[in-house]
Formats: structure tokens, C-alpha cells, sequence
């Protein structure tokens, strides 16, 4: 469908009571399109008619500059007399004071000058003559003269060893930078570390981040604790163990829980436990809600049934979480079986390899 | 005292060692174990109160003897705590069938609520309404308590308990005008979505260290006004009113001719 | 020579530098050089003048803050933050919030005017879009802007990223999942990114140097050659009267844009220390610092980023994830977080250069358009803007979902459907609404102003009286080219041969006719004439009206006019006439 009003046919023209167009009556013929009409005259400033007003717009300025400098003197004084203290309120009255004073300043300056140029500075528009990007034919065939002269210069011409060479050898010369800094920026390389955490048969689960460990007993139905494996704060990068290694734990009824046949020994009396780390690309997914069973990520709003594999019910997340097989040891605490079955978080490349 | 080493060889002795032995341990517990000093004690006249006032309020849906029926859960063994939070905030009775009770004007005075709170307490034992001391900011240490509430806490209720959004409707409240009982009595009993922070799990002084916490918070943002406490998203939306809203009204200013 | 005895300092400078740099030359030139005065070319300036702010209250933070990832425990006025472990980033952090005077203020002008930066580019880059100032000859100058865009994005990236806070720590997690996501070179570009396996301990010293060396310098070398290529091609104005595509018409460098533009400087900053004084941005004491464990509701990263996040809130998982020969291809994440910013940003940079190919249109432009009259280009911009904001709501679903008492899952379905069908439907919407203008602008030119004066003649028509528009207001309306579809020479030639490359310029054309076809062509004085030639009956038929108003004696048979008694004060008409 198009909508297209074009140009209409010319009928009689009569005189319109306008009057500023050309007249038909055959002689001369209308133009294409509108003249320019050009600059429309200029309308002189109060300030620039009336004394009276032009020194009321001076006064103007100069108030503003004063307040600007007022603003300056403000914050210099507050720097010294109103240190941020001990108290979340001392701090805060240093910050609003100190930045009040720095906006006064900043702002009145800025203002000033503005009304000045506004009000005082000339207001008569100037008209300069664009030219067109494109140099001149002349200018042009110069240049194409000067490269061809150099380029003769060079003996590069029909020379296409040379041609060859030059490029074949810059192109290698980057590789004496890039080599030595990607190689050395990525630590060992060892991706498979992406493999394995922490947890092994027999480690205890421990409350993060005190490092207790937990007893079946206490959790109770509708817990929920966060939990690193026994030692992690010993362990050589325990951050990053840390990062693979958190676990999120909760008691369900037993009755509630659906699990798969050869998982039935993962969970200890209702106590299930899975990866903290979303599937999907890896925040801590936390908010279990005791009523649903369904475990969110805030990040993205991944959501999981804790009651039935962690698998995915809602949002980006493609996997399950991987869970951790739990029993107790015999003084009644919790401890990891093994260790996860599959990588832990995102997945990558290479995951199932 | 000869008459009974004269019979410490009798076939009941050891029967009798172990019930001394069991009221002593008894005695020991009794005089030891933390009581909720502030709670009065509750009187038969409270329960019968309190059970007239469940039958009246509470009965429609969790059943006349609180046994609960369906979605409804049984009251059975929530504890005087669990009371105290859901009536005292206004979330019971229930306003409307919905993902989530919300807090609103309590419907029971303060003493009516103590009763109806005795007389579930009566039904089974369950958490008690904690003292004043348990909950105290001033005996909390805000720095354990900010330490606790970052891992357990603030993926639901924010950073700073400004409060955030679960699935289907569901929410987990701002904290700002919370009392220190309700939020004791909240992580105690695990109210609706909320888990249920035992004593093991966060134990009494770690509750009242988060309350501690929850309590200095109050005392506002070193920076300035807080923007509502929800992150980078209200500071992008004032950047563009404020910030690009006072600059472009500086533009046009500028661009003005004067008069 | 001798020197004058009358030279000021000012001259000595002056001669001096001339003397060893020839500086007049540069003088000359330059100081008096013309820029348009509009309040829409001041957009850039904002982002320009963020951009010293940035670099003033960033160097006051380079003096205090720790690039470090070393474990300390922080000891200090703020009661939650103490006894506590933290990395040295974290703890200098902190240390300049509380017991820096003025150290608070310095990272919150910091931070609001990092926001500030990338919002003015972004406004800025729409004025440019939506007046056609990309045109040749400046196309390149907007790749530049572009590329300013991006490096924005990552100043601030990595910026919020410094103080190793739990907020931006989980940001970093997610880009560490996003990148190991990335088919064959995953896990490797992981390692390179971190120094081995997330965290790590070399990601915070990285940052910094890329926050503090290398993207501002990169962006300092952009903005120089943005800059130059303004005063190279002159700017842009609109289509006021006065104004061709052959001059340049506004005020002079010197003294006028010193004051305006420097002034605005000022008043940025003043805006700035204003939003640091009153507003907190980026409470890391709040957030903690950085553990894999926790993480706080609200977990999103500054506004920039929110549509990569809304884009990545609403890609479905189900289904997404494929295993081909048992490696895993999660195109859950690669589609929201490659290959939509992908699209997207080739789709603006290369903008000019596209609707350069559409339009065949290889002239230079210098007068800006006005939106209206390039509807599809408008209604596209719109479009495209309509699914960024629908990203960056979704983005923001926990904060909608709290604060207006929705389900979250309710919000995600209802923005899945609304980024796909919202571009579409704002396009159609934009695009007869420029259309609507296009005529409304028509009529007014060809018909005037009403002015609200109703006349009833004797012979019982009524008509409204309108106001022609002067040659000033006219101009504006009617300055535009009609600009319409490339024509399609035949496909065969006159002995039957097909033309080879027919079915390129075929495909070509189709695309010109798409952006084209529809229009409403500006009106030609022809046009205007016929219409006041319509119009002329009524305007004599009105002029002996208002002859007879104002002196012939009542009851001859001229027209009355509504609301008047037969009375009628013949100085007013006169006055109303003019």
C-alpha cells in the first residue's frame, strides 16, 4: 500500500491574498520549490536597547559569579570543619556540605558565564561558506602525483618479491608480543580443574562461613544452610575452591521427595544438598522457598524444584543442578559421599568430555 | 546415710541412681537453659481466650482443632512465636487467598494476641516468643550480624533488607519497619516461603547479632538518600530524570535566545 | 626590531608563541569559526564534559584506591565492616568512602557521571540518528561515536568492577559464565580473562589497568578525532531560514562558544557534585565484599548493561542447550549475550553506510533532518529503541515485580512476547505518526493558521477565517527534498538481453521502495498557489465583508459576523485585519 501525494497539477493561478508569490497570467513560471528566504532580521535584546536593562543583566552575572565563588569558599570551610567523623550522620553531613558548596561553585561559574553570553555577548548570527569535503580536481591529481613519484622512488614497482616479503614479515612481527602475553596471562591453562572440587568421600559439610559442622539433627524441616566442605580455609586457593565448592542444603519431608532410582541413597532422611552454583552462568542461587520447594537464582530468575532433581522449572538455566550425595558419619554429622558426578555451573566446550 | 550405703548393693540401685541421675541432669537443664524471661507466663484464662478467638478467627481455615486441611497448614507444634509474627504484623487472618499473606493492620490487640498465642502454644510444644534481652539491638554485634545476614539473608530481603521479588507473586518483605521481635520470631518460625532458621542454624546471639545489623541500618546512607536501597537500577532511572532531565533543561536554556 | 614600549603581556605571549610555532595561522582560522547554536547539539557536550569529570575525580581515586586482591581485615569508623575480612581493593575502598574528606563525594560524582557519560552518548547518538547528521560526509565520524559507545560500556564495566563488592563480583561471575560458554576457546578465554580458574587474584589489577590506562586513552585519541572531524566538516543546523547545505550559520568560537560551551562544562559538573552531595550510587559497605557465596536481591549491573541482562533474564532455557558429538553448545547464553549485542551493535554501526546503499543517495549533507520527515528511518530508530527499553524493563523484572506487586514469571512471559512484538508494532505506529506531520505540516502551509475567527456570509456559508504563514514559517515545512524510491532500469535491454546485475539492483530497489515509497512530498509553490487559488473566492468574498464592516451603513446586505451586533467598531476589524 502507498500513500504518495505528490505534486498536483498546476491549475489557474489568481492572485492569493498573500502576495508574495509569482504571479501566473503565463507570463514567468512558478519555481520548482520554495526560495530560501534567507536570515530573518535581527530582533534586538532588551540588553541591547535599554541601559536599565543591560546593567540589571550585568548585576545578574556578577551574582552568579558570586554565588560561584561563595559555593567555593563554602566547601574549603567545610573541608576543614566538618571532617566526615565516626557516625554515618557526621558522614553524610560532610558529603551533602562539601558537594553543595562544589555545585554552587561549579554551577554558578557555569551559569554566569552562560548569561553572559546570553544576554551581553553579540547575538547577531554569522554566516560562513561551507565547501565541499572533496579536494579540488587539481589538488587531487597532485596528490596522485606525489605517491606515484614516490612510489617509483621506492623500486617497489614491479617488484613483487619485495611486495611479498614486507608483508610476509610484518604480519609475523606481532607474534613476538602476542605469544609471550597471551601464553603467560592464563595462569597454568589446566581447564580441567573445571572438573573436580573439593569434596570427597568422608569431607564433612560445614556452615559457611564459620566452618561448623552440621549435624543431621538440626536441620530440620524447611532449613535451609549454606555449606563449604571441612577445610576449605586451609586449602591452596580457597577462594577459587570456594567458588566451586559451595553447597546449598535443605530438609524436606520425605514424603515430598521425588528421586531418581539410582539416587535414592543421595539424600539422608529427607536432607538433600546441591551445588549453590546456577547452571546457567554461575551467581549463587539461593532464595529457597520452604513452602514450593523451588529454589531462584537472582541473577536471572532461574528456578528450580529442589523436591525433584533441582531440575529446571523456569528461566535460562538448561541443566539441573548437580547434586551432592550426603550420609552421615557416625558421630551424626553430615558428610559428601563423592564428589559432584559432572562439572559443576555453566557449561562449557568441553563439559561432558 | 549408713542405711543407704547399707543398701547400695540392692537390685534397685541402679534403677534409683538413674532417676537421680535423670533429675539432677533435669535440674542442671532447668537452671541453665535460657528462659524467655519477658513472656508471661500463660494462664488457663489465656488459653480459653485464646481458643475462643481461634474458633472466631483462625478455625475457617485451619480447621477447628488446627489441624489444618489442604493448602492450609496445621498450627500444630508452630510455637507461641509463629503467632506472635502472623497476627501481630496483621499477615493472619489472611486478607485474600493469594501467593502470599501480606502485612497489613493487625486485627487483634496486643492481649488478644498473647491469648490466641497461649492457646496454640497449648496445642503442641513449638518456638516461644523471645524476651526483650534476646532481642535487643544495643547487645548485637552489627558486624557478625551484617557477616550472617549477607549469606542467609539478602538474596531474598536485599543487601540491606529493602526487601526483593520470589517466584510467582511471591515476595520477601522490606525490613525497614520490622521490630526486633517480629524479626527474631520471623527467622525462628520460617514464616510462609521463608525457611526456618533454628537455633543450630543461626543461634540465638547470631539472631540478635542480624537484628543488631538491621537495626544500624536505620541510621541511613553515608551518601545521601538511599534511592529506595534496590541497586543499579534506580540509580540508572534517576541518572536520566535528574541528571539528563537537569542538563537538557540547561540546554534548551542555553540554546534560548534571550529577550 | 624594537619592541613597542606600549605591548602588553598578553601580546608579548602571543608574539612569542607565534614566533616559534606560528600559532596565528591557527588563530586566524579557528577563533572566530562559526557553530550552530541549538540546544540538540549540546548532547554531545554532556557526554564530553562527563567525560573530564571523569577524568578529574578518577585521578583523586587513583590516589587512594588499592588494585589489589590480597586479603586484609578492614578496621574503621563503619560498624558492620569491622573485624571483617576483605581484599585490599575492598578495604581501600571503604577507607576512601569514611575517612577521606571529601572521598565519598569524589566516588559518587565518579560513579553518577560514569551513568551520566554513557546516557548522553546514547541521547546523543539518537539526536544524531533521528536528524540524519550520519550522512555523508559523516559517516566515519559516527563509527567513531560508535566506538566511543563501546568503550564506554567498558570503562564502566570495568569500572564498577574495581572495588571487588559482592554486586560487581557477581557481575564478573556472570561474564565469567558467558565466556565459558563461547564455543572451542571457552574455558581457555576463561583462563586468559582471570589468570586461571574464577576468581583468582589477578582480575581486580587487570581491570585497573584496563579502566584507567587503556580505555582512556583509547577514548581520549577518539574523542580528539571526533572532535576533529566536527570542526573538519563543520556541524550540522536545521532547516531554518537562512540556513543551505552551502553555509554554516550561528556565532562565532571566540568569545560566544568559549562562554557557552565552557559554561556548560561548569554547569555539568555543577549537575554532577549536585546528584554525588545528595544521591548514594553504589553503596559497596551494603553489598560486602566479594565471596562466591552470597549474593543480594536486586543483583543487576549498572543501567548500560541492563539489556544485556534483560536479554539474558528472558531466553528461555528449555530446549536451548545442545550437546553435538558431546560438546555442549548453550545457546541459552550465547543468544542473549553474543549474538543479540552482536546484531544489534553491527546493525548501528553500520547504519550510515546501509541506509547510503537503501537510498542511493551519495550527496553531502549538512542541514539536519527534521524526524517527521524521514519516517522510516525514524519509525526504525524507534523500533529499535522500543526493544532496548522492553530489555532493560526486563532486565529489571525483581524491582518491577516488588514494587508493583506482580509475579516475576508473569513479567518475563509478558516481555518475551512484547520483544517480539513491540519493535513491529512501534515501527508501524512511528511511521504513520511522522506520516500524520508530514500532512499536518501540508496543510498548514497550504491553508495557514486558523486564527479562530468564524465568518457567516449573507448567503449562510461559514468560514474560518486562516492566517497565511509568513515566508519564515514556511520555510521550515517546506525546506526538505521529496525524496523517492530509485528508479529500476529495465531488465532487459532493448534487443531482449537480461542486464546482468539485475537482480541485485532489483533487491535494491525493493529496499529503496520500502524506505521511500510511503511519503508525503513537502509542498511546491504551485501547489500553494492552487490552494490559494481555491481559497481566493473566499478571501474576496471576506475582503468585501470586512469593507462592508467598517463603513457602510448597516442593513445593506453585507455579512454580519458571528457574535457581533450590528455595531460594530470599525478599528477593531481594522486591527484584526493586520
Amino acid at each position: 500500500m502507498s500513500t504518495h501525494e505528490g505534486p498536483q497539477v498546476s491549475g489557474e493561478v489568481t492572485r492569493p491574498a498573500g502576495g508574495e508569490l509569482v504571479t501566473g497570467d503565463g507570463e514567468g513560471q512558478l519555481p520548482d520549490r520554495f526560495p530560501n528566504p534567507g536570515l530573518p532580521p535581527h530582533r534586538p535584546r532588551l540588553a541591547d536597547t535599554d541601559p536599565a536593562a543591560e546593567r540589571r543583566v550585568v548585576r545578574q552575572v556578577a551574582l552568579l559569579f558570586g554565588i560561584s565563588a561563595l559555593g567555593t569558599i563554602g566547601m574549603v570551610v567545610a573541608y576543614f570543619a566538618v571532617p566526615p567523623g565516626e557516625t554515618i550522620g557526621s558522614m553524610r553531613l560532610s558529603n551533602l556540605l562539601l558537594g553543595l558548596g562544589l555545585f554552587l561553585a561549579m554551577f554558578g561559574f557555569g551559569a554566569a558565564a552562560i548569561h553572559w553570553a546570553k544576554t551581553v555577548m553579540s547575538d547577531v548570527e554569522h554566516v560562513e561558506q561551507r565547501h565541499p569535503q572533496r579536494s579540488d580536481p587539481q589538488t587531487r591529481s597532485d596528490a596522485v602525483a606525489v605517491l606515484s613519484e614516490g612510489t617509483a622512488d621506492s623500486g617497489i614497482g614491479r617488484r613483487g618479491v619485495l611486495k611479498g616479503a614486507l608483508v610476509g614479515a610484518l604480519a609475523l612481527v606481532p607474534l613476538t608480543i602476542a605469544v609471550p602475553l597471551v601464553g603467560e596471562v592464563g595462569g597454568d591453562w589446566n581447564v580441567g580443574k573445571f572438573r573436580n572440587t573439593l569434596w570427597a568421600r568422608g569431607k564433612r559439610l560445614t556452615k559457611d562461613p564459620s566452618g561448623e559442622p552440621i549435624r543431621a539433627a538440626d536441620v530440620t524441616i524447611g532449613s535451609v544452610f549454606h555449606v563449604i566442605p571441612e577445610g576449605l580455609r586451609d586449602s591452596e586457593h580457597w577462594i577459587e575452591e570456594k567458588a566451586k565448592a559451595v553447597v546449598l542444603m535443605v530438609r524436606l519431608d520425605p514424603s515430598d521427595l521425588t528421586e531418581a532410582p539410582n539416587r535414592r541413597d543421595w539424600s539422608y532422611e529427607g536432607i538433600v544438598a546441591y551445588s549453590k552454583i546456577c547452571t546457567h552462568v554461575g551467581c549463587p542461587v539461593a532464595l529457597y522457598e520452604q513452602q514450593t520447594h523451588h529454589l531462584l537464582c537472582p541473577c536471572h530468575q532461574s528456578t528450580f524444584d529442589v523436591a525433584d532433581g533441582a531440575k529446571v522449572l523456569f528461566g535460562p538455566a538448561s541443566r539441573p543442578l548437580p547434586q551432592l550425595p550426603i550420609t552421615v558419619d557416625d558421630e551424626g554429622y553430615l558428610i559428601a559421599q563423592d564428589d559432584f558426578a559432572e562439572p559443576i555451573g555453566p557449561s562449557y566446550w568441553e563439559r561432558l568430555k | 546415710m549408713k542405711a543407704i550405703v547399707d543398701r547400695r548393693h540392692h537390685r534397685l540401685a541402679p534403677v534409683v541412681l538413674l532417676l537421680a541421675a535423670l533429675l539432677t541432669m533435669g535440674a542442671l537443664y532447668a537452671a541453665f537453659s535460657p528462659t524467655p524471661a519477658g513472656a508471661a507466663v500463660a494462664t488457663q484464662t489465656d488459653i480459653d481466650a485464646g481458643r475462643a478467638l481461634f474458633t472466631a478467627n483462625c478455625a475457617t481455615c485451619h480447621g477447628p482443632r488446627a489441624e489444618g486441611r489442604d493448602e492450609v497448614p496445621s498450627l500444630i507444634g508452630v510455637g507461641a512465636a509463629a503467632v506472635d509474627f502472623q497476627v501481630s504484623t496483621g499477615r493472619m487472618p489472611m486478607q485474600a487467598s493469594g501467593p502470599q499473606a501480606m502485612a497489613k493492620p493487625p486485627a487483634l490487640d496486643a492481649e488478644q494476641t498473647r491469648q490466641l498465642a497461649a492457646y496454640v502454644a497449648s496445642l503442641a510444644p513449638g518456638p516461644q516468643i523471645p524476651s526483650a534481652e534476646q532481642v535487643n539491638p544495643a547487645l548485637g554485634d552489627a558486624a557478625n550480624g551484617m557477616a550472617l545476614f549477607r549469606t542467609n539473608c539478602a538474596m531474598c530481603h536485599g543487601a540491606v533488607g529493602s526487601g526483593g521479588a520470589l517466584t510467582s507473586g511471591k515476595y520477601a518483605p522490606a525490613l525497614g519497619q520490622s521490630t526486633p521481635t517480629e524479626i527474631y520470631e520471623a527467622m525462628l518460625t520460617g514464616p510462609q516461603a521463608m525457611p526456618v532458621f533454628n537455633d543450630a542454624n543461626l543461634t540465638p546471639d547470631d539472631k540478635r547479632d542480624v537484628i543488631a545489623f538491621l537495626e544500624a541500618q536505620k541510621a541511613g546512607s553515608p551518601g545521601g538518600t538511599d534511592l529506595g536501597a534496590v541497586g543499579p537500577v534506580s540509580e540508572g532511572l534517576w541518572v536520566w530524570v535528574v541528571g539528563m532531565g537537569l542538563l537538557i533543561a540547561s540546554a534548551v536554556w542555553i540554546g534560548a535566545k534571550s529577550s | 626590531m624594537s619592541r613597542p614600549s606600549t605591548q602588553t603581556a598578553a601580546s608579548g605571549t602571543a608574539d612569542y608563541l607565534d614566533q616559534r610555532t606560528g600559532v596565528g595561522l591557527a588563530v586566524k582560522a579557528f577563533a572566530r569559526k562559526v557553530f550552530p547554536d541549538h540546544w540538540s547539539f549540546m548532547l554531545g557536550e554532556i557526554a564530553l564534559y562527563s567525560f573530564v569529570v571523569l577524568l578529574i575525580t578518577g585521578v583523586f581515586l587513583t590516589l587512594f584506591f588499592v588494585p589489589s586482591m590480597g586479603l586484609t581485615t578492614y578496621e574503621g569508623p563503619m560498624a558492620s565492616m569491622n573485624g571483617v575480612e576483605m581484599s585490599e581493593a575492598f578495604a581501600s575502598t571503604l577507607h576512601l568512602s569514611f575517612e577521606v574528606t571529601g572521598g565519598l563525594l569524589m566516588r559518587q560524582i565518579h560513579h553518577w557521571a560514569a551513568l551520566l557519560f554513557i546516557a548522553a552518548i546514547v541521547t546523543h547518538m539518537m539526536r544524531v540518528f533521528f536528524t540524519g547528521a550520519f550522512r555523508k560526509p559523516r559517516e566515519v565520524n559516527w563509527v567513531v561515536g560508535f566506538t566511543l559507545m563501546i568503550l564506554g560500556i567498558a570503562a564502566g564495566f570495568s569500572g564498577y568492577s574495581l572495588p571487588d563488592d559482592v554486586l560487581s563480583g557477581n557481575g564478573l561471575r556472570i561474564t565469567d559464565g558467558v565466556v565459558k560458554s563461547i564455543p572451542i576457546i571457552g574455558s581457555y578465554l576463561s583462563y586468559f580473562i582471570f589468570g586461571g580458574e574464577f576468581p583468582g587474584e589477578a582480575i581486580i589489577p587487570r581491570l585497573y589497568v584496563v579502566h584507567i590506562l587503556l580505555v582512556p586513552a583509547l577514548i581520549l585519541a577518539l574523542i580528539g578525532l571526533h572532535l576533529f572531524f566536527v570542526v573538519l566538516h563543520k556541524h550540522t543546523h536545521y532547516g531554518l531560514p537562512g540556513r543551505t547545505e552551502r553555509n554554516v550559520v550561528g556565532y562565532p568560537f571566540f568569545p560566544i562558544y568559549v562562554a557557552k560551551a565552557g559554561g556548560f562544562f561548569f554547569m555539568v559538573f555543577g549537575v554532577l557534585a549536585l546528584m554525588g552531595a545528595t544521591m548514594t550510587i553504589n553503596p559497596v559497605w551494603n553489598y560486602g565484599p566479594y565471596d562466591p557465596s552470597p549474593v543480594a536481591a536486586g543483583a543487576q549491573p549498572d543501567w548500560y548493561m541492563l539489556f544485556l541482562e534483560g536479554a539474558l533474564r528472558l531466553m528461555p532455557g528449555q530446549g536451548t542447550e545442545w550437546v553435538i558429538a558431546g560438546f555442549t553448545i548453550s545457546l541459552n547464553v550465547l543468544i542473549p549475550a553474543l549474538v543479540l549485542p552482536g546484531i544489534l551493535f553491527t546493525l548501528l554501526a553500520l547504519y550510515p553506510f546501509i541506509e547510503a546503499y537503501v537510498t542511493g543517495d551519495k550527496r553531502e549533507h549538512h542541514i539536519a533532518d527534521r524526524p517527521r520527515n524521514a519516517p522510516v528511518r525514524t519509525a526504525f530508530g524507534v523500533a529499535v529503541l522500543t526493544a532496548f527499553v522492553v530489555l532493560v524493563l526486563a532486565g529489571s523484572n525483581d524491582i518491577l515485580a516488588t514494587h508493583f506487586a506482580l509475579s516475576i514469571n508473569d513479567i518475563t512471559n509478558v516481555f518475551r512476547a512484547l520483544l517480539i512484538v513491540s519493535p513491529f508494532v512501534a515501527f508501524w505506529v512511528t511511521k504513520r505518526i511522522c506520516l500524520g506531520l508530514q500532512r499536518k505540516d501540508r496543510e498548514l502551509v497550504l491553508h495557514g493558521h486558523e486564527t479562530g475567527r468564524i465568518v457567516r456570509f449573507a448567503s449562510g456559508e461559514y468560514i474560518e477565517v486562516h492566517r497565511p504563514l509568513d515566508e519564515y514559517e514556511r520555510w521550515v515545512r517546506v525546506a526538505h527534498e521529496p525524496r523517492r524510491p530509485l528508479p529500476l532500469l529495465p531488465a532487459e535491454d532493448e534487443r531482449g538481453v537480461r542486464r546482468k546485475g539485475y537482480r541485485r539492483d532489483a533487491f535494491r530497489a525493493r529496499l529503496s521502495r520500502f524506505f521511500y515509497e510511503d511519503r508525503v512530498e513537502p509542498v511546491t509553490p504551485a501547489e500553494l498557489a492552487e490552494a490559494q487559488a481555491h481559497a481566493g473566492h473566499d478571501a474576496a468574498a471576506l475582503e468585501r465583508h470586512d469593507d462592508g464592516a467598517r463603513g457602510l451603513p448597516e442593513g445593506d446586505g453585507s455579512p454580519r459576523q458571528i457574535g457581533e451586533g450590528p455595531d460594530v467598531d470599525a478599528e477593531r476589524v481594522d486591527a484584526r485585519e493586520r
